[in-house]
């Protein structure tokens, strides 16, 4: 379904819209706090932005210097050049090790790839260990949102599902309750887990390590009590330096929720005596956004979720009617890129008011990608008969001054004489809602006009 | 100074009130105002629709129009932002690249070229800004809550010095209030709560009048208040800068 279907239904329950809404505006509140607490915030996203340009213009040089220093520290290092080729790797480093029970922190990539549906098909089980994760995986749906994957549920939902899964007491959705029975039932499953699949935050190619950020401490105690570490990367995870990690720390977290660094920044570089560790690192549709200088810039995004919080439209209309695994604008920009019908509308979803591209730490420039998306989507999808009629049709009367006031004069006494029953009716979508101007007799252009032969 | 006056389509067919206000204005503060009558739109229904490739000709027809001026002044940020912005898909002749440096949004102009602030204007009601989108955060007419930095803003500055005038503080200063173009039919539903919102955040301010530098924003703001039945009106700056100009003359 295209997004202002989702979005209309999502509108449908207008206390959960106003919930949501305000949800996310707190997110954003505080992330505005942080960010004007730091002196030259502005020249540290300058930066970010800057350092990330530089890398993927060096991407290949950089890839491979990562590799070096990864398999020096003894990290075996895989190659996916797709998300099926990412899942039957993953797959096969699970089977060598015999490990049929997986403890997974959060991981975009890995929901990008659909891992856990593929492992599962295998009798593997997958237990996503980020709070949020875990509850939008009881409830058999995506997550929402890439930092706060159950933001949609409140928590009488969370207290309901935790019932039928994790067989809790009703609490009237006491969330003091409720995460102490979620940290009960994680904590059995990290003991027993035979392998951790994390994902990767930043990947430092001078020193072949990763560093991975979490509140909960998820990955941490995965990846430590397991056996065998899989970490799972895009190829846009990498940085050049340690030292720049001082920059995208400061930013992302702060960026993301407001607080000054995520409660957990936990720097892996080589397995631990007895253990694995593996990384793997994915392309699926990369390297060709790298190649579209238009939208190469999408690829600078550390995921911190900041467009999605500031955005009116996301705010309103819920993450899954983006139906994208990437929802909001940055989704917007990223997912046209792999599937353009699909994700056709999604560009459109937007009023192009560019508050995304203000909070983004590393600016990336979405509301022009989100424009420029729309010129290709125009000329390469079907687009609606009366859409594309019209739009012809505007462009040929504003190149004609005379045809324009002859319309605009028929169009003004429609509104000045016409029945409102007949003006707001079908296929007028203004005017379900909203009233249309009242034509005035005259306009400025005739106004002006006999104002100067006076 | 002789000033090329643009008025958008839309107001020039739905709001002559608001080019009849701009146009007096400028007069009043002295500017050789000229309004060339072969001008429509700017482009941007189209451009941003997607069919940026259909409004080449009108882009052509606003260069021809307004290619002699050195300053070209409308009541629209937009518009003014898609001329600057998105002119590029024009060959950048020396008309098309005059044109897009000489634009400029009615406020920003007062304020930066004619270095005025105090029109002597006289408005003894509740004021909310609505910060329209396009010229916040695409021309910078003011600072943006996003973005750390000083706060300015051209609309305020000449607000601020408006007679009796109250302007009231809004939750969320500078959120989009959904209008966005053919946005507002695509997507209805978000439209329509967006604008909701907005005018929610105004009415517990205690705003009478809502007004910004675009008349788009105004038009959705004013549909909804309508079919609503709501205690507010909406009004473009440059109305407001307009009234009772003969106080100044006559203190």
């Amino acid at each position: 379904m295209s997004h202002p279907k989702l979005a209309s239904l999502f509108n449908q329950n207008e206390a959960r819209v106003d919930w949501h809404d305000k949800a996310l505006w707190f997110v954003r509140h505080k992330r505005d706090l942080a960010t004007h607490q730091v002196k030259g915030w502005e020249a540290l996203r300058d930066l970010g932005h800057h350092i990330k340009a530089h890398t993927l213009s060096n991407l290949d040089n950089y890839l491979i210097e990562f590799e070096k220093n990864a398999l020096e520290n003894g990290i075996q290092v895989h190659w996916a050049a797709n998300g099926d080729e990412h899942n039957k790797i993953v797959h096969q480093i699970l089977e060598e090790n015999q490990a049929k029970k997986i403890v997974k922190s959060k991981s975009m990539l890995t929901e990008e790839c659909h891992l856990n549906p593929f492992l599962e098909a295998k009798a593997i089980e997958v237990i996503d260990t980020d709070l949020g994760e875990r509850i939008v995986q009881l409830a058999k749906e995506p997550p929402s949102h890439i930092v706060l994957p159950a933001i949609h549920k409140n928590r009488h939902e969370v207290d309901a599902l935790f019932q039928e899964h994790l067989n809790t007491q009703p609490c009237d959705g006491d969330p003091q309750y409720l995460t102490h029975e979620a940290r009960k039932h994680l904590r059995e499953k990290f003991i027993k887990a035979d392998a951790a699949i994390t994902g990767v935050n930043f990947a430092i190619a001078e020193t072949g390590g990763f560093v991975v950020c979490t509140n909960e401490g998820n990955a941490d105690m995965g990846a430590h009590i397991a056996p065998v570490h899989i970490a799972c990367m895009g190829i846009e995870k990498l940085i050049p330096k340690q030292e720049h990690l001082g920059v995208f720390l400061r930013l992302l977290a702060r960026s993301a929720t407001g607080q000054p660094i995520t409660t957990y920044s936990s720097h892996f570089k080589r397995p631990a005596k007895g253990h694995k560790m593996h990384i793997v690192i994915v392309d699926n549709g990369r390297s060709e956004q790298l190649g579209r200088p238009d939208f190469r810039a999408s690829l600078h995004c550390i995921r911190c979720g900041a467009c999605m919080n500031t955005c009116p439209i996301y705010r309103r209309s819920g993450g899954h009617s983006y139906d994208a695994t990437i929802p909001g604008p940055i989704g917007s920009i990223l997912s046209p890129g792999k599937d353009l019908t699909k994700h056709s509308s999604l560009p459109f979803a937007s009023t192009l008011c560019g508050s995304c591209s203000d909070v983004c730490p590393v600016k990336i420039d979405i509301h022009s990608q989100l424009y420029k998306w729309r010129q290709i989507i125009t000329q390469n999808t079907k687009q609606p008969f009366i859409k594309k009629k019209s739009m012809v049709f505007m462009g040929k009367l504003f190149t004609k001054p005379t045809q324009f006031a002859r319309i605009g004069k028929i169009a003004r006494w429609s509104l000045r004489y016409l029945p409102k029953s007949i003006i707001n009716a079908r296929p007028n979508i203004w005017g379900k809602s909203r009233d249309l101007p009242n034509g005035p007799k005259q306009s400025f252009d005739e106004w002006y006009k006999e104002r100067t032969k006076k | 100074m002789t000033v090329g006056l643009f008025i958008p389509c839309y107001i020039n067919q739905l709001y002559p009130q608001v080019g009849i206000a701009t146009l007096e204005l400028l007069e009043k503060l002295n500017v050789d105002v000229v309004y060339p009558s072969g001008q429509t739109c700017c482009g941007q229904p189209m451009a941003n629709s997607g069919y940026e490739n259909e409004s080449v000709g009108t882009c052509q027809n606003f260069v021809e129009n307004f290619k002699d001026f050195d300053y070209i002044v409308t009541p629209s940020g937009s518009c003014a932002y898609h001329v600057k912005k998105h002119y590029n898909i024009l060959e950048q002749t020396p008309n098309v690249t005059k044109v897009r440096n000489n634009v400029h949004e009615l406020c920003e102009f007062i304020v930066n070229v004619l270095k005025v602030t105090n029109i002597g204007a006289y408005f003894p009601y509740k004021v909310g800004i609505h910060k329209s989108c396009h010229g916040l955060r695409g021309l910078r007419l003011g600072s943006c809550s996003e973005l750390v930095g000083d706060h300015y803003s051209y609309i305020e500055d000449l607000l601020k010095e408006v007679s009796d005038i109250e302007l009231m503080p809004l939750q969320r200063a500078d959120e989009c209030c959904g209008f966005g173009g053919t946005f507002a039919v695509a997507e209805e539903a978000v439209s329509v709560k967006m604008g909701k919102d907005k005018i929610k955040d105004h009415l517990e301010s205690g705003v009478e009048v809502i007004t910004a530098t675009d008349t788009s924003c105004l038009m959705h703001l004013e549909g909804l208040i309508n079919r609503n039945k709501q205690p507010l009106k909406v009004m473009h700056v440059a109305e407001i800068l307009n009234t009772n100009l003969t106080k100044l003359k006559s203190d």
